[in-house]
């Protein structure tokens, strides 16, 4: 049978030829807009420009901000999820832009931060033939992302962003890096906006379906231990486990210790919290960990710098570790008993298990070390950065989002500025990323407009990425940029001071500019404190101040040291807790 | 006139620290850059790919790789984690030579300047169940197929003749029984 086709009137081909067709970039935009995204942090160039030009031609909820240097678009993103639990979008160009962006996509991988990274690329023909402003940034990516994809079809643009925001915010969440031609970007998109996902290889589900055999053998660990020490991650925050975590910790008496990037999930004022342990971890915390008889670690990756001397750790211990990874389970520590889940899920059906503990003799056993070696620092001698965080928290209450950069500043702040909620600590873990600090506060303030956000930086760190002045002066963001000034990069003085006979090496940061005078230039706020007596009216006058950015260039001590600290690949029973006073051999351990 | 004929390929000195002779199967989204991916989590932890066989799955979405690795013993727990990790993995295994059928092929080049010779190498071939599938006046191709330690030997045996070059597919692996691979 043959089948006549009507001819279309003439007027309806015009109107459909007149009808502005949606092109691969803006459909990728209006996925994104679907997606919830909220903030895309950015900067512009040649292959992405019709990404760019989708951001002024689709309707979107979305906000973009132009930042100065793609790695601080990076960390913006970064910030902005740490402080939210949700994605931003970077978006840059190709080349340079995109490889630009390598540290923070670390940074986030690390630390199992979400965050989508879309770049710019040559067009498809070019790809290989070292075509200007062409990086093979699919390649160079992939040991630090979760996933990534470079785009070959239009009409595949919206199931790639689909795909890249649920891998990146499902299971333990990461950056996905999504690599898209120009020509990708700039040809009509014929497909279907509302596309189903298809990754056969990606269960994140599993995580909700552990074994419950496996929960009932980690109860009778737990309720037949003696001296029992909950060592709380960032994967229990990420679960959103902070109400089981607690209830866990009081029906158990149940001491708890927190990572780096775990402070918050239990509250640090808490009788029943040892605060952070590790290398630079509180003493007590560090000494539970040794003379414990059950580590139960809740979402986190035992870190090398938490752990030490890999063997010793724990030697003394059953342990139990809970993760949504199976890749974590073993890798570092073996444990007595894994259990590969989310933690939230797994604490749930385990509380009830639980019977309650009497645990009164260890706990005043680890109140007699939390009195024995209390933080502290000294008064005299010069301003200290430790004076500067406390006063900073006792003024704040607490109650700011801190983020900040890598060195002794955040080994005290972490001390120091104790936390008592999820999500206000943000730090780069494990990428140890300087110039982190400040542009994370960007994202972070962004994120939370009505919060305080501190930045505390040290003066090597903050002159990494100190350009984004300009885009916190823009958006008249109210950040306290707390440069803890040593003029050292304290931390590597520190090192070089106690294992390679205080030969300073690569470390004298002469040159620092007038912090004050910079922060003038961009159109922020600067205030000077150099007297330890002036410190207290000199923070608040910057926490007063709310009509944009206010750097507070703190001008302490040169030469002082974090304690404890445990040397890199050490035991936990080597911590020192004050100056050695015979030499030191050069640590095992990197870093 | 004389001809010196190149020979490629050397015997290997044995590595005390290290084990090889494991077999990992994986099922993997058939697409640009995925065997990439895979190779980076075994070079990152300085384990070395002895073979690789990668081809179409019988549905075309999927490929699937057999790799022969030796590195650290210790590890390959953690490795084969870290590659089902990925997103384009479907799944990753290790197969036990008890468990799984594994086989490869191998050609193998041998100058052959003389009736004696040739008479001598058919002999092996033969034994070996191989064939002859190139044969010049003073060479020969020869295909060995089986398992790797069959194909380890009939290359030792040949050794004893002059060997231009050996070209070997890799291992590839099949679970035994019903079991998938």
């Amino acid at each position: 049978m043959i089948e006549f086709q009507t001819e279309k009137p003439i007027f309806d081909i015009m109107a459909a030829a007149k009808q502005p067709e949606m092109d691969g970039a803006q459909a990728l935009i209006k996925t994104l807009d679907e997606l919830g995204v909220e903030y895309v942090f950015g900067y512009s160039g040649g292959a992405a420009l019709p990404i760019f030009d989708a951001l002024e031609t689709v309707a979107t909820n979305m906000k973009f901000v132009l930042t100065r240097h793609e790695q601080g678009a990076t960390h913006m993103a970064d910030g902005y999820a740490r402080a939210t639990g949700k994605p931003a979008v970077v978006l840059v160009t190709s080349g340079p832009g995109a490889g630009n962006t390598i540290t923070g996509i670390m940074t986030a991988q690390m630390d199992s931060v979400p965050m989508i990274i879309i770049t710019g690329q040559q067009v498809t023909w070019m790809l290989g033939k070292d075509a200007f402003q062409e990086a093979d940034i699919f390649g160079i990516t992939i040991p630090v992302v979760k996933h990534n994809y470079l785009v070959r079809e239009t009409n595949e643009l919206p199931r790639i962003a689909r795909e890249a925001h649920h891998i990146a915010t499902t299971g333990r969440p990461g950056p996905v890096l999504v690599d898209v031609p120009k020509n990708v970007s700039q040809s009509p998109f014929t497909g279907d906006l509302d596309v189903e996902i298809d990754l056969p290889g990606y269960n994140p589900e599993a995580a909700y379906h552990f074994d419950v055999d496996s929960v009932e053998e980690a109860a009778r660990l737990i309720n037949a231990a003696k001296k029992p020490v909950v060592l709380a991650g960032h994967g229990a925050m990420i679960a959103g486990a902070e109400s089981e975590l607690m209830e866990f910790a009081e029906k158990r008496g149940c001491p708890v210790t927190s990572t780096l990037l775990g402070k918050g999930v239990f509250p640090e004022t808490h009788p029943l919290s040892l605060g952070m342990l590790g290398m630079h971890g509180t003493a007590y915390a560090n000494k539970a960990m040794v003379e414990c008889d059950l580590i139960f670690n809740v979402g986190s990756r035992f870190d090398d710098r938490i752990i030490g001397q890999a063997d010793k750790f724990g030697a003394q211990a059953k342990i139990i570790h809970i993760d949504i990874d199976p890749s974590e389970m073993g890798k570092m520590i073996k444990p007595d008993l894994g259990i590969v889940g989310d933690a939230k899920a797994v604490l749930t059906a385990l509380i009830p298990m639980v019977e309650k503990g009497d645990t009164k003799g260890w706990l005043d056993h680890l109140d007699g070390y939390r009195k024995k070696y209390p933080l502290a620092y000294k008064k005299q001698g010069g301003l200290r950065m430790q004076q500067v965080l406390d006063e900073i928290y006792e003024l704040t209450d607490g109650d700011a989002i801190v983020t900040t950069d890598v060195g002794q500043h955040q080994m005290w702040a972490a001390q120091f500025y104790r936390n008592d909620a999820s999500w206000m600590w943000l730090s780069s873990g494990g990428a140890g990323t300087m110039g982190f600090g400040f542009p994370a506060a960007i994202g972070a303030q962004f994120a939370c407009p009505d919060a305080t956000v501190i930045a505390v930086c040290g003066d090597g760190g903050f002159q990494m990425t100190l350009c984004e002045l300009a885009t916190a002066v823009i958006h008249k963001l109210p950040i306290k940029i707390l440069v803890l000034n040593n003029h050292y990069l304290g931390m590597v003085r520190q090192w070089q001071e106690l294992f390679f006979d205080n030969r300073e090496s690569g470390v004298d940061l002469l040159g620092n500019p007038d912090f004050v005078k910079l922060a003038e230039a961009y159109g922020a706020k600067g205030i000077n404190i150099k007297r330890p007596a002036d410190v207290q009216k000199k923070l608040q006058e910057a926490l007063d101040y709310n009509e944009g950015p206010v750097l507070i260039n703190a001008e302490c001590v040169k030469t002082d040291n974090v304690f404890p600290m445990i040397p890199a690949g050490a035991a936990l029973e080597d911590m020192l807790t004050e100056p050695p006073k015979r030499k030191m051999e050069k640590p095992v351990g990197s870093t | 006139m004389s001809r010196t004929i190149p020979t490629t390929d050397k015997k290997p000195k044995p590595r005390p620290d290290i084990v090889g002779g494991h077999t990992l199967s994986m099922y993997v989204n058939n697409k640009p850059g995925v065997l990439m991916r895979i190779c980076q989590v075994f070079a990152r932890r300085a384990y070395n790919i002895d073979s690789l066989v990668v081809s179409q799955g019988r549905d075309p979405r999927f490929s699937r790789l057999t790799l022969g690795i030796s590195g650290d013993p210790a590890g390959l727990p953690q490795i084969i984690l870290q590659c089902d990790k990925l997103i384009d993995v479907i799944h990753c295994h290790e197969h036990l030579p008890a468990d799984a059928v594994v086989r490869e092929l191998a050609m193998i080049k041998v100058h052959v300047p003389d009736a004696e010779r040739r008479t001598e190498v058919l002999q092996i071939v033969e034994h070996f169940g191989g064939k002859t599938v190139d044969l010049t006046e003073r060479s020969m191709i020869i295909r060995i197929e089986g398992a790797s330690d069959k194909v380890d030997a009939a290359i030792r045996l040949l050794g004893n003749y002059e060997i231009i070059e050996t070209v070997r597919t890799g291992k590839v692996v099949m679970a035994r029984g019903e079991q998938g691979t």
